[in-house]
């Protein structure tokens, strides 16, 4: 298939940004997305000019290195999966496909489609943890835990920190990916300990950094890769409550 | 010549690792702050190690190459972890972990480490409890167990299919908890590009700042490498993109000796190659074969009729498949060890009995499971493998068999680490799949977890220490210096260099060309002339890499195929050594085949009389071969014996 590509070229963080379009021709519908930037990369590097950079590693949907904003839609128009995991087959022949970095305040663009998401590991690090230092630990298990709160644990556990949800929300929120690390530790009694602190840290880092408020327009639920429930955010909530009045 | 010396502490094998901690060199809790320690990587084995070495109160620095130390490549592990604990009551112990790990090595590892490390596997599960990694549970609320290839109990502890995911994130977690404590200083978006020695030991290290191109220069009192593997010099494997064997192989330049470089693994579940566009393979878990069942058409028209869409698989008769690998292998049927299935697959595709449309792949069928578990049972195992193959293939796993083919996935060989994982610079550590040290010839199913957990949060925490304790009064390292000053000079060159080529074929494009060298010659199956041809060709594509590569763009600021560049420059001389290393080891083992030394049922035949040794390779400058040096294997403990999968 034959696409006409739309791609935000932007030198650096402080440069003016502008759409920039490309041609790519004869694209197998079984290439991945990334594999058809690749393919327009070669082309770029071939005649010269320089590659289109973009954040992307592991190339199977677990690193949530990769972004990209397709057709305004963070990961594009499939549902259930990162930008790496995107296939062709899910474009038409002729189409004209654009493409962006994710747009919040919090992640500023480094270059072209790759921003900064160190924000998140700053959040991570106000309390997204439990306080145990390696070795002189209980039996594994010792304490046993409930299948349905484990299971509900690692579900919100399965964020793969991309973004995703911020670049979605109009008010750039990032009550999901917060929501779901609190959630996970909430459900578990090694988490209990520390409850109380660890969402109010997170919480008051969050709004530090600039993300902004949820008012539940379900977006981020609907591009997340791994489908994390917005059901975390309601128990962040009551956790965040109890933790104030407790 | 430096001779081998592995260290390993004397005594009966069980206590060897008691013995040790016992009698090792401690710091005093006032002293580790005025010790400086650098960790390279944050996978499992590096970010644990910096996490636990940060608790007992050294100043670390650590360096990645993501974003973020969550994303490193000990993330992309599906399956689980094994460890010793027997909480199903099936007669799993130390030893038999131990001797699993040995056998499934097929005797190439050295027997103490594999003993630790069946030793301390007990304590990772503990451990990452404790951080609340969500383990799959059963309904009474105990930790659950699955098993894998190789073993005959179920030792296999798992989160969904993203077990590696969930103990990195318990790593990072742990790792984020001391970065907010200030005892570890995190540095992203760098790769290393040189180690720095003062008066012979590892004082620092040179890396690049991806972002603005800007060299800088780290000093440390040690230096811990946990970068992962060099799988991705066939340019097509299961690693991540930006995986690369550089940091150690910039080691090996400034004398740590390479350990059997030619022991790489080859993964029989993946999804097969579709396109030469293809950027990377992707990993269906080992974890599968617990319930799918591998087959191909036992007639050779079927497989014809099948690569030309002619005939579907749901069509062909249950008495017309063949289940070669319960056929060969009755005893472990279809979780027999990775080499063992990658060999059969190959085996029936070269015979003609290949299906999908190039007849390189087999078949993983769940219709069984499907029919005696239900569809739920197998989603709740599966789900999001089975959603991985649909996005990627189009076809319905629940309905259609999956299509699987053999791909590069972990490499046993590395730098070479005595029992401390000290290389032959002091000062310099090796952690996870960096070093060459617990899985011989072979690793087994998801000890690769295990391995990197254990090295990282129980054994480096000691071993650094051991040698860091009469380095208390050495003051913090200036990186001024004049080692400093040429390092970064020399580095500096390399890429001067390689924007002088200014040439006319891509970097991805000689990356292709050497992985097809690799893939044809010191893939799967091997032998004396297509090795020998596979140097040639290398060391003729390195000759032309230099006269005409293409870097576009600047030296400064961001520019990734100069990232390309760096690691493929390097690539073009580890594939030379693995292919010289392959060569030399006249023998099949493990991974290793050579078409020459087989039995008469195409089984790996090893030669113990010459080949029970690690080879250990010297760099001797870059106009002259490697030296080699070879570490006696000795086994105490465990009987030698040819592998046998048929029977128990």
């Amino acid at each position: 298939m034959d696409l006409k590509l739309k791609i935000w070229r932007q030198q650096g963080p402080d440069a003016q940004g502008k759409f920039v379009e490309y041609l790519v021709q004869n694209i197998s519908s079984d290439a991945s997305f990334l594999e058809m930037m690749d393919i327009l990369n070669e082309e770029l590097v071939a005649k010269g000019e320089e590659p289109v950079a973009f954040d992307h590693d592991c190339r199977e949907g677990i690193c949530g290195m990769c972004s990209l904003y397709i057709n305004g839609r963070p990961h594009g128009p499939d549902t259930a999966i990162t930008t790496c995991q995107l296939h062709m087959r899910k474009f038409k022949d002729g189409e004209t496909v654009v493409i962006e970095p994710w747009r919040a305040k919090p992640f500023p663009v480094i270059k072209d489609l790759m921003v900064d998401r160190s924000a998140f590991d700053e959040i991570i690090q106000a309390g997204g943890y439990v306080s145990v230092n390696t070795g002189g630990v209980p039996d594994a298990n010792a304490i046993p835990i409930k299948k349905e709160n484990a299971d509900l644990a690692m579900d919100a556990a399965a964020c793969i920190g991309c973004g995703a949800c911020v670049a979605a929300c109009k008010n750039a929120s990032a009550m999901l990916f917060v929501s779901a690390k609190v959630s996970q530790f909430a459900l578990l009694p090694q988490g209990r300990v520390e409850a109380n602190n660890r969402v109010e840290n997170m919480v008051a880092k969050m709004d530090v950094l600039g993300f902004g408020n949820c008012t539940n327009t379900y977006a981020c639920e609907a591009v997340c890769p791994k489908e994390i429930s917005i059901t975390n955010i309601a128990r962040m909530n009551r956790e965040f409550f109890v933790a104030k009045i407790s | 010549m430096a001779k081998l010396d592995s260290k390993v502490p004397e005594g009966p094998i069980a206590e060897k690792w008691t013995n040790y901690k016992a009698h090792q060199n401690l710091v005093n809790p006032a002293n580790k702050r005025k010790v400086d320690i650098i960790v390279v990587g944050t996978g499992l084995a590096g970010g644990a190690a910096a996490a636990s070495l940060g608790e007992l109160g050294f100043n670390v620095k650590v360096f990645c190459i993501q974003d973020s130390p969550r994303r490193a490549h000990s993330i992309a592990a599906q399956g689980g972890i094994n460890a010793a604990k027997n909480y199903p009551n099936d007669g799993d112990s130390v030893y038999r972990l131990f001797y699993d790990t040995v056998k499934g090595g097929d005797y190439r590892a050295r027997e103490a480490n594999v003993y630790r490390l069946a030793e301390v596997s007990n304590n990772i599960i503990d451990q990452c409890v404790a951080q609340g990694v969500p383990f799959a549970r059963e309904y009474g609320g105990l930790l659950d167990n699955r098993s894998f290839g190789g073993a005959l109990v179920s030792r296999t502890f798992y989160a969904r299919g993203q077990t590696g995911q969930q103990l990195l994130l318990g790593a990072y977690s742990a790792l984020s908890k001391e970065i907010k404590k200030g005892s570890v200083e995190l540095f992203t978006r760098r790769e290393m590009l040189d180690i720095v020695k003062i008066d012979g030991k590892a004082r620092g290290i040179i890396v690049r700042n991806l972002v603005t191109g800007e060299l800088e220069r780290h000093g440390a009192h040690a230096v811990l490498l946990g970068t992962g593997g060099y799988g991705n010099v066939f340019f097509l494997s299961t690693n991540a993109m930006t995986s690369n064997g550089g940091a150690a192989w910039r080691a090996y330049k400034r004398g740590a000796f390479f350990a059997n470089p030619s022991f790489v693994q080859i993964h029989p579940t993946c999804i097969p190659v579709h396109g030469d566009y293809q950027s990377k393979l992707t990993l269906m878990s080992e974890s599968l074969r617990n319930d799918g069942r591998i087959w191909v058409p036992k007639k050779k028209e079927d497989a014809q009729k099948i690569q030309k869409g002619e005939l579907r698989p749901t069509q062909i008769a249950e008495e017309d498949r063949d289940y070669y690998l319960e056929r060969r292998y009755p005893a472990f049927g279809n979780l027999v060890p990775r080499d063992v299935a990658s060999r059969a697959a190959k085996e029936r595709c070269d015979a003609g009995h290949g299906v999908g449309n190039t007849g390189l792949a087999v078949y993983l069928d769940f219709k069984d499971a499907i029919e005696r578990l239900g569809r739920n049972v197998i989603e709740a195992r599966y789900g999001n493998l089975f959603q991985m193959y649909e996005k990627i293939v189009d076809e319905n796993p629940y309905e259609t068999p999956m299509m699987i083919y053999p791909a590069i996935h972990y490499t046993m060989g590395g730098t070479w680490v005595d029992y401390e994982l000290q290389s032959t610079i002091p000062g310099l550590f090796v952690g996870g799949e960096a070093n060459f040290s617990d899985h011989g010839a072979n690793r087994l199913g998801a000890s690769a977890l295990m391995q990197g957990l254990s090295d990282g949060y129980f054994v480096l925490p000691y071993t650094m220490q051991n040698y860091l304790a009469d380095q208390i009064t050495v003051p913090h390292f200036s990186t001024d210096g004049p080692e400093f000053e040429q390092t970064e000079k020399e580095v500096q060159e390399r890429i001067d260099k390689l924007f002088a080529v200014n040439g006319d074929e891509t970097v991805d494009s000689f990356h292709k060309r050497l992985g097809h060298i690799m893939w044809d010659n010191v893939g799967m199956a091997r032998n004396k002339e297509g090795l020998e041809k596979a140097i040639t060709e290398i060391q003729q594509l390195r000759k032309e890499f230099w006269q005409r590569v293409k870097v576009p763009g600047e030296k400064t600021g961001m520019n990734v195929e100069l990232e390309k560049a760096l690691r493929v420059a390097d690539f073009l001389e580890q594939g030379e050594l693995m292919a010289l290393d392959a060569l030399t080891r006249n023998e099949s083992s493990g991974g290793h085949f050579r078409e020459e030394y087989q039995t008469k049922e195409g089984e790996a035949l090893r030669d113990d009389k010459n080949f029970t040794h690690v080879a250990a390779w010297e760099y001797m400058g870059d106009d002259k071969p490697a030296k080699l040096h070879k570490e006696p294997l000795v086994y105490e403990n465990i009987e030698v014996k040819q592998r046998n999968y048929k029977t128990a």
